[in-house]
């Protein structure tokens, strides 16, 4: 570095540097920018010895003022949590017959219900409640209910679960009928219960062996029976798919879904929620008496 | 650290704080005038009422930002309908381009608000210290408890002019009456008292002690104007093949053929308020206030020689003037083609955005589809989509509207609040004034209906009828 020498008209320095004749002035940082960098420097090690920071072998250290992200996560949430308290109070003893008509309750509760939705029950139903055929989960947004669509069956069904112990479970079971027919028979069976839902044209042999042996449970004309969770076989939904292949797969060697009793681990006021959620999805039935399920004759009349 | 020189060039020139003289003529009165009309329409406009009925705020002018409505007498914007502020201020900047290719740098020297609280300023100046040169006289002067309490009583009109600049900001955003009251009451939003805090803050700043500093270094107008401007554009200018070789009044009686009419009496420089030479030629800081030209017109005038010294010129016709010639007129100089074409963009977008604004509709539909899941089988076979619809009433009553199916042979819908049921391919649903209703719609075609495309048409009865038609899909299973 030889060429140090004066800036003739600011009176600094060089640093010694040339480049094309534009030489580098040697102005040192200000003194309020270094202390300022000084400070920032004192205050990041003081932050490291309040605060959890330095990586140990087993652990890190934990900080002199006892903060933890878990803490404050349990702070915020029990906040969050006395936030919703009144809401949650006022679901909580409201009849949920009485709760349509309370349209601002009727929101919240439909808002908290789409929450919890999406974390326990997308799983199975999917997130827009559409179902799996290939699994069996229902879909949530037809008119179609195993058990049934008012808000009291449908909240029974989330707190007791389907087919799971307990005192109140909705409990039921296909007999498995393999072995018990000829293919010929099956066969003719098959037919029959894809004609209920005009898929095929009728099979008075099948319609024998269904009177003998499915009518019990799912109707004379295939109408269902909710109090089994006997699915309709006359309408134009199929739970598990409507082929042959898959109602002679379902005869054989009936496939069960199962649900979980979520009045288990769930609070009232969720499980409360989540039944105004799935009820809104556009299926929910009224508190009517269901009438018996239409002949599939009248929905000729509609085509 | 090694500083050799003892006294090392600046490299910046140092500022020179300017005290303009009072001037009065022709510009300093249109001046006067600008100012009065502009902070008039702008402390004044928040306390127009305007009654809009027993839905909606009584107040003129008002951006209701918490209920997403602007308000202009008897126009409502709803923020979809945002083109028309977008269109206002493309007009504003055309309308500068307009300005400036005619008459120069005329909005800075008359309607920016810069200028106008600058003056403002300028004029508190005046009136607490006197005139130029007792300003000059007082700031040399060392601090006695006399110019303490003077500076003292200054900077405190400076803070109430500031004061009711912001405050007069709020007031477009609230009603105003309401507003005051809690302000005082210290009960209004804490947003309020920040923006008027910044703004008191920023107009003393930048009106009370940066004043052309703002014009010269921070304002990028200037900078961008010269692109607008051409040798047809109207300035502010000195002519010096009629003033030069200036000569003072003394030595012009004893030589008159050897000097021009300028006297370097440097009353042009004195009374401006960006403290420069016109007679430098035209530079960055003359904004156009033509303040110089009051003052020499004025001196011309004493001393008996022809006014226009410094005068509204156009470049082109002081050179024809220069060599000799006559000069256009300058209203032959406004209209030519720049500034027509212009004139002729702003105003098709003015037209544009006046045709909109009556051929708006007050009802609006929005429609989008369910897409999870896209359809859904019913029992008796029929396919079912749903829909979320946004009805929106844009008038201040409540309104019964017409929601009806077209196209989609045999389907028909029901919504979250009628039951399916009453399912029909018309359904009549109560707006609140002033809103917009989100209401879900299933519509269900019978079986073998294939995807298609039909329309949800929005409609209302009454004295005015409006409709408002939306297509979507409707999807079916299968191809």
């Amino acid at each position: 570095m030889a060429n140090k020498r004066v800036d003739e008209p600011t009176g600094t320095e060089t640093v010694g540097h040339e480049w094309d004749g534009i030489e580098e002035l040697n102005t040192p940082l200000p003194r309020w920018w270094l202390w300022t960098f000084y400070f920032t420097v004192a205050w990041g090690l003081a932050y490291t010895v309040a605060y959890p920071a330095w990586p140990m072998i087993s652990k890190g250290t934990e900080g002199m003022l006892g903060w933890t992200s878990r803490g404050q996560l349990a702070e915020e949430l029990s906040a969050a949590d006395a936030a919703r308290q009144t809401v949650a109070e006022k679901i909580a003893v409201t009849d949920l017959s009485k709760l349509s008509g309370n349209d601002e309750l009727l929101q919240q509760a439909r808002a908290g219900g789409a929450a919890a939705f999406k974390v326990n029950c997308v799983q199975c139903h999917g997130s827009g409640a559409g179902g799996n055929q290939q699994l069996g989960y229902p879909n949530l947004n037809d008119d179609d209910w195993l058990w049934g669509g008012n808000m009291s069956q449908i909240e029974y069904t989330i707190t007791h679960g389907i087919r799971q112990p307990g005192a109140d479970m909705r409990q039921s079971a296909m007999p498995a009928f393999e072995g018990m027919f000829d293919s010929a028979t099956l066969s003719a069976l098959v037919s029959h219960v894809r004609s209920l839902s005009k898929l095929e044209k009728p099979n008075a042999a099948g319609a024998v062996t269904y009177t003998d042996n499915c009518a019990v449970c799912h109707g004379a004309n295939g109408e269902g029976n909710r109090e089994l969770g006997a699915p309709r076989l006359n309408d134009a939904i199929w739970l598990r798919g409507s082929s042959a292949e898959a109602i002679r797969n379902q005869v054989l060697n009936p496939k069960m879904g199962a649900m979980p009793a979520w009045g288990e681990r769930l609070d009232p006021v969720t499980v409360k929620m989540l039944t105004v959620y799935v009820h809104s999805l556009g299926g929910g039935e009224d508190f009517v008496e269901e009438p018996a399920a239409p002949p599939v004759a009248e929905a000729d009349g509609q085509e | 650290m090694a500083k050799s020189s003892p006294q090392p060039a600046q490299l910046y020139e140092p500022r020179k704080q300017v005290h303009n003289k009072r001037i009065d003529g022709p510009f300093r009165r249109f001046k006067w005038f600008v100012m009065a009309v502009t902070l008039t329409i702008y402390y004044g406009t928040p306390w127009i009422r305007w009654d809009r009925g027993p839905y909606a705020p009584d107040q003129a002018v008002l951006v209701d930002l918490a209920n997403r409505r602007f308000y202009m007498f008897g126009i409502e914007i709803w923020p979809q309908e945002f083109y028309f502020v977008a269109g206002l201020l493309i007009m504003a900047g055309i309308g500068l381009f307009l300005v400036t290719s005619a008459v120069g740098r005329a909005w800075c020297g008359y309607a920016c608000p810069q200028t106008v609280w600058t003056d403002l300023f300028q004029h508190v100046d005046r009136f607490v210290d006197g005139d130029r040169n007792a300003r000059m006289r007082l700031d040399a002067a060392p601090w006695t408890w006399g110019k303490v309490l003077r500076r003292g009583f200054k900077w405190t009109i400076y803070l109430i002019i500031g004061f009711w600049t912001g405050g007069a900001w709020i007031m477009y955003f609230a009603d105003a009456p309401t507003l005051v009251y809690d302000f005082w009451r210290g009960e209004a939003a804490p947003i309020a008292y920040i923006t008027v805090a910044v703004l008191t803050l920023t107009t003393v700043t930048l009106g009370g002690f940066m004043r052309e500093q703002v014009c010269i270094y921070m304002c990028p107008w200037p900078r961008i104007q010269t692109a607008m401007m051409d040798e047809h554009s109207l300035l502010v200018t000195y002519k010096d093949w009629r003033g030069e070789p200036r000569g003072s009044l003394k030595k012009a009686e004893k030589n008159p053929d050897a000097f021009g009419d300028c006297i370097d009496c440097m009353q042009c420089v004195q009374v401006c308020p960006t403290g420069i030479d016109i007679r430098e030629g035209p530079q960055i800081g003359c904004i156009t206030c033509a303040l110089c030209i009051d003052a020499c017109d004025r001196v011309m005038k004493d001393i008996g020689r022809p006014r226009g010294l410094i005068d509204y010129a156009t470049l082109e016709g002081s050179k024809r003037e220069a060599a000799g010639g006559e000069a256009r007129p300058a209203w032959k100089e406004l209209l030519r083609m720049r500034t027509l074409v212009y004139l002729g963009i702003w105003g098709s977008i003015g037209f544009a955005l006046l045709f909109a604004l009556g051929a708006r509709s007050h009802v609006d539909l929005g429609v989008s589809p369910d897409r999870n899941p896209p359809f859904m089988l019913l029992s008796d076979g029929s396919v079912r989509n749903s829909y979320t619809l946004k009805l929106r009433n844009m008038t201040q009553a409540p309104r019964d509207m017409t929601l009806t199916l077209e196209g989609l042979e045999g389907a028909r819908f029901w919504t979250d609040s009628i039951p399916i049921e009453d399912a029909a391919r018309s359904i009549t649903i109560r707006v609140p004034a002033d809103a917009t209703q989100t209401v879900r719609a299933y519509v269900a075609a019978p079986v073998g209906t294939s995807q298609q495309d039909f329309d949800f048409v929005l409609s209302t009865g009454g004295e005015r009828p409006e409709s408002d038609t939306n297509t979507t899909r409707f999807t079916a299973p299968g191809e």
